[in-house]
């Protein structure tokens, strides 16, 4: 991507970054991207924690102790928000940045100029989407799922700024879409067949394509919710012949397929680090590409399984139930792969690998509650309670978030050139394991007991739960200072990390030197240095 | 380049995907009347059809069948006006032809503009509720102060499923006054 | 730096703290088995579908730990080569396929079941409004008596901001809760006045939405006397967390005496709304009413929460003409959060309310509202 096209030895190229704060403001190498997204991640990750520890002080004993329910509201939608579109997605956009053009021995990504754009949209977009807290009327109190009419007739006037930033931060996605398809479709070292990316590339250009398939929908949903705030149109309003129910249709349709948006990246990462650690190619490589492809197509059919209880005609309620029952054979395959993967191996057990492991074991025990989910009769008593709290952030958080953790620890040598402090990741890991448990594990049961999702107060029998969820909420959450803490101890120094890292580590990633050069493969690799996966 | 790509083939694609992207939003935008297509023929959420024609009706009146028909009125919070249907239900014969009225009254000190939303509880009846002619076809306005008998004429169709003994007609009355396209309400505005 | 003795301290305190809410506090695990064929149906469902999970995750975990157990470096283990075998990916491709068939079966049986509304004994129609619940019981001819009422939270705001102890059923009390009879099918007939909300009574295994404009059926068979409680289960705004449901179910002939006791109950309204109101009797009832209905938003003492909920202290609507004071309690203000309450609170209530915030909060105006001028304000206009 260079102007000039010097071959430089990696250890001494002489056109690394510039200097300053225009570097960062400027700049179109995938690495510093990369880097930025991963920044601004961790802060949108800490700035959503403290709003998650708001909530669970407050629910950590029945009354009303510290915040009003119109604030609270503004909390959880906040939390929401963030979480998913400031934390989740941008790390895994970030990681992207900094690994594809890696894995596929590519210079860089294909289109670096909107790549700069793509992130640099997103603390825009985010700065609005937090100043509407401050607004007459308060930020969106109405959920992150934003469901009309509360949203719309019934919406604080904040609103209009709410529907610009998911506008910016759509934009935002799209881009970074396209840019990581153009990349594995034009930019592939040659002898880097389709067949032989890594898992990690293949689960990011599926997610890319659901990103273009369903950003522009939800873009499309807040254009409506727009105009029917301000231009008298009635989509959602029954008043004017539209419905409310139609709101939750389309918003699904853009939401379920972005829930394996936030998921299948953290696939491709787990099918890169088990195989590490056990020092045994990935078990049925084949059958992970054709299940993360099923996965994302069963996304797009599965939608009203959210919305069970609005009184579909029964035909839709088992067209719904049996397609998201399916959805478990293909992530079935992915979990026993993964154990084959590991069975009759050499594991170590690194923090990568513990984070990664535990990814498996709590990511399919948000699989199973959300097998219990889809059964329709039993969905009318856990919908909209604390059970389905538990189910998703049990996938998002020991998932989605643990797969983010792990991927940090595992290429930070890489990163950095230094080895990370193994003890500190430890502690971290172990910190967080239990912590996540006690926060979610016991909202299962409240769910079950009958407690609904959020309200800011609750019922007397609900106490002993929510007093052991608070607790695990806090430690989970001061857990997190530890990573920060050993990322910028590993990035100030620390062992030095050798080329491979980790001894059972393949890929082309792992045959540049660590520190990884500002710029990698200006020429392409060597085609035998390209091994199935 | 030392990859075997050129910007060439980078512009193809960024151009197709741009034109997924737009393909996707107006596909949003068209899920808007597929829904209303979707929920005419399966009667979801009990939306009733449009008007039919007088001559649909009286053809075949089924003599065996009788079919309760509740009504019920009810109020969008922000509405005051009285509203309520002259009788609580009616057996009909699926076929013949009814008449019904809802009385409406206005007690506000503003000329107001309501407009009422039918729904047909269960589901499966709403396609089968035929209307011939309906105060909900249109907006009400009414003085300060005004009463009106708003009529319904409707027939059940002799299709109507077996197990469906009996049906419930809703009605909720908006105040649409701020949106209505009535010249009167234009000017108090 | 925090010393040892205040950690124990913490500690200490906290573990009181733990016991102190384990002696009202209950630690259920599970899905209440309820009181409907519906309700056994569904937890007997969810414990099958749960079994199932069980055994997969002792299967999957097992043959996982057994492998990070033997399988470890540190036992000078090599690793194996075999990575794909497409006779295993078909076996656990199929497997899961027929468990899944098995799960389908009987919740398919069940779903069907739960769809059957028809040939009911009793309609019920349920509101749902911001934030409380009205249920209107369907009549057969307009001349009986309607019998309907709102349902609202009777926890007290004390015991909600701590200032007194909460009470056994602490934010799942009513005023007035839904009274149906036992070993009869009740039809739920569901709409909303304003926002999505959704009525739910685990006990019952019914959950469904009350959608503005639109109308969904449910129904129950509850076979034994007494007193289900339930919460709306879809954010519907601020005060999401304050609408509960109770419901009494009562034998049917104790049912139908009580039901006869409404009928005459909306008599003697209709009679009381024609006699003349005290200040003393309006500003006590008006007390009880605006704690109910407007105090979420308007706030103890009249203050509200500017800017979206005034104030009612001075403000014109309330001290100005007593027609315009009249006109926002009945009809509501478009656009905005007041609902019209015209429909929602009968005449003594309207009077009684309207006296109460023209006279407290420092208004004092001096009028009594008589519940004829809201009877004469709705029938006739103006």
């Amino acid at each position: 991507m260079s102007a000039t096209h010097t071959i430089s030895d990696a250890h001494d190229h002489h056109h690394g970054p510039a200097k300053g704060l225009t570097r960062w403001l400027y700049t179109t190498n995938h690495k510093d991207i990369g880097s930025l997204y991963l920044w601004f991640s961790f802060s949108m990750f800490l700035l959503g924690g403290a709003f998650a520890l708001v909530i669970r002080a407050e629910l950590f004993q029945p009354g009303l102790q510290f915040i009003e329910p119109a604030f609270f509201n503004q909390m959880t939608t906040m939390h929401g928000l963030i979480m998913v579109f400031g934390a989740v997605m941008p790390a895994f956009v970030g990681l992207a940045n900094w690994l594809i053009p890696m894995m596929i021995g590519a210079p860089d990504m294909a289109l670096p100029r909107m790549n700069n754009w793509s992130f640099w949209l997103l603390p825009f977009a985010f700065s609005i989407m937090v100043s509407t807290m401050f607004m007459e009327g308060g930020g969106p109190n109405f959920g992150w799922t934003f469901y009309a009419p509360l949203s719309t007739t019934y919406a604080p006037p904040s609103t209009t700024f709410f529907i610009f930033a998911v506008h910016v931060m759509g934009a935002s996605s799209i881009m970074g879409s396209i840019n990581v398809i153009a990349t594995i479709l034009n930019m592939r070292a040659p002898g880097m067949t389709f067949m032989k990316m890594p898992l990690f590339v293949w689960t990011w250009l599926i997610t890319a394509y659901l990103l273009i398939a369903v950003m522009p929908v939800l873009a499309g949903v807040v254009t409506m919710m727009l105009f029917d705030i301000h231009f008298g149109t009635s989509f959602f309003n029954a008043a004017g012949g539209g419905d409310p129910v139609l709101f939750q249709h389309l918003f699904w349709f853009f939401g379920h397929p972005e829930v394996y948006i936030m998921i299948l990246p953290a696939f491709g990462i787990v099918s890169a680090i088990i195989p590490t650690f056990a020092r045994k190619r990935l078990f049925g490589y084949d059958s992970m590409v054709y299940a993360t492809a099923s996965i994302a197509f069963l996304s797009f059919i599965v939608w009203a399984h959210h919305m069970f209880t609005v009184g579909m005609p029964l035909a839709g309620q088992l067209f719904f139930m049996y397609a998201t029952m399916l959805i478990a054979v293909p992530t079935g395959v992915k979990v026993f792969n993964w154990v084959a993967t590991m069975f009759r191996g050499a594991m170590t057990f690194e923090t990568p690998m513990l984070f990664a492991i535990a990814f498996v074991v709590l990511f399919t025990m948000g699989g199973f509650t959300g097998v219990m989910l889809a059964i329709t009769p039993a969905d009318f008593q856990y919908h909209d309670t604390y059970f389905v709290v538990a189910h998703f952030h049990y996938v998002l958080v020991p998932g989605a978030v643990f797969s983010i953790m792990a991927a940090a620890y595992y290429w930070l040598p890489k990163w950095t050139g230094y080895m990370y402090d193994e003890t500190l990741g430890k502690l971290h890991f172990w910190l967080s394991f239990i912590g996540v448990n006690l926060l979610f594990f016991p909202q299962h049961f409240l769910g079950l007991a009958g407690m609904p999702r959020r309200i800011p107060d609750y019922a007397l029998q609900f106490a002993n739960f929510n007093w052991i969820s608070s607790v695990g909420g806090f430690l989970f959450g001061f857990s997190q200072l530890i990573l920060l803490f050993v990322v910028i101890k590993c990035i100030r120094g620390g062992k030095k990390a050798t080329d491979q890292v980790w001894e059972g580590a393949q890929g082309l990633e792992w045959t540049i030197p660590s520190p990884a050069p500002y710029h990698t493969f200006e020429t392409p690799p060597d085609p035998k240095l390209i091994h199935a996966q | 380049m030392s990859n075997d790509v050129s910007p060439q083939n980078n512009k193809i694609v960024v151009r197709k995907l741009l034109l997924a992207v737009v393909g996707m939003f107006a596909f949003g935008f068209a899920l808007v009347p597929l829904y209303d297509v979707i929920c005419d023929i399966t009667g979801l959420n009990g939306k009733t059809g449009g008007r039919v024609s007088e001559a649909e009706a009286g053809i075949l009146v089924d003599e065996q069948r009788l079919v309760t028909v509740q009504f019920m009125a009810h109020h969008n919070a922000e509405m005051g006006w009285n509203f309520e249907p002259s009788i609580a239900q009616l057996s009909v014969r699926p076929g013949e032809v009814n008449i019904v009225s809802y009385r409406v009254t206005n007690p506000g000190t503003d000329v107001m503009v309501g407009q009422a939303i039918p729904s047909v509880a269960p589901n499966a009846a709403a396609a089968h509720l035929n209307k011939i002619e309906c105060f909900c076809f249109e907006e009400q306005l009414l003085q300060p102060g005004e009463s009106a008998d708003m009529p319904i004429r409707f027939f059940v169709d002799p299709e109507l499923p077996d197990s469906i003994t009996k049906l419930t007609l809703s009605y909720t009355l908006y105040d649409i006054t701020g949106k209505s396209d009535n010249a009167q309400a234009v000017a108090i505005r | 730096m925090l010393s040892k003795a205040k950690l124990w301290l913490s500690l200490a305190l906290s573990t009181l703290l733990f016991w102190s809410a384990g002696l009202h506090a209950a630690w259920d695990l599970n899905m209440p088995r309820g009181v409907t064929q519906m309700s056994r149906d569904t937890y007997d469902l969810h414990m099958t579908i749960f079994w199932w999970c069980v055994a997969i995750g002792v299967v999957v975990f097992g043959a996982m730990f057994w492998s990070i157990i033997n399988h470890r470096k540190s036992k000078g283990v090599q690793p194996a080569t075999f990575h794909e075998s497409t006779k295993v990916e078909i076996i656990w491709t199929i497997i899961p396929f027929l468990i899944l068939i098995a799960m389908a079966i009987p919740a398919t049986r069940v779903l069907t079941a739960a769809y059957d509304a028809s040939e009911s004994e009793l309609d019920v129609q349920i509101i749902g409004y911001q934030w409380r619940w009205e249920y209107r019981y369907m009549r057969e001819n307009m001349d009986e008596e309607e019998v309907s009422f709102f349902s609202v939270l009777a926890t007290s705001r004390e015991e909600i901001n701590n200032g007194v102890d909460k009470g056994e059923n602490y934010l799942l009390e009513v005023d007035r809760p839904l009274v149906i009879p036992t070993d009869t099918k009740v039809r739920f007939l569901m709409t909303s006045a304003d926002v999505i909300h959704a009525w739910w009574v685990p006990d019952f295994a019914i959950k469904k939405d009350t959608i503005p404009g639109f109308i969904n059926e449910t129904w129950v068979i509850v076979e034994e006397p007494g007193i289900y409680r339930g919460q709306c289960a879809e954010l519907c705004g601020m005060e999401h967390g304050f609408m509960p449901i109770e419901v009494h179910a009562l034998a049917p002939a104790d049912y139908q005496a009580w039901y006869a006791e409404q009928q005459a109950g909306v008599r003697q309204i209709r009679e009381l709304a024609a006699a003349e109101m005290s200040m003393e009797d309006a500003m006590a009832q008006g007390e009880t009413v605006y704690n109910r209905n407007c105090v979420a938003c308007h706030q103890p003492g009249g203050v509200g929460m500017p800017p979206v909920f005034p104030a009612l202290t001075g403000s014109v609507k309330a001290t100005g003409d007593v027609a315009v004071t009249m006109d926002t309690l009945v009809n509501g203000v478009p656009g905005s959060a007041m609902a019209a309450y015209g429909r929602q609170l009968n005449p003594i209530e309207l009077a009684s309310i309207i006296t109460y915030v023209r006279n407290g909060f420092g208004n004092n105006t001096g009028d009594v509202v008589q519940p004829s001028d809201v009877t004469a304000y709705i029938e006739g206009g103006q």
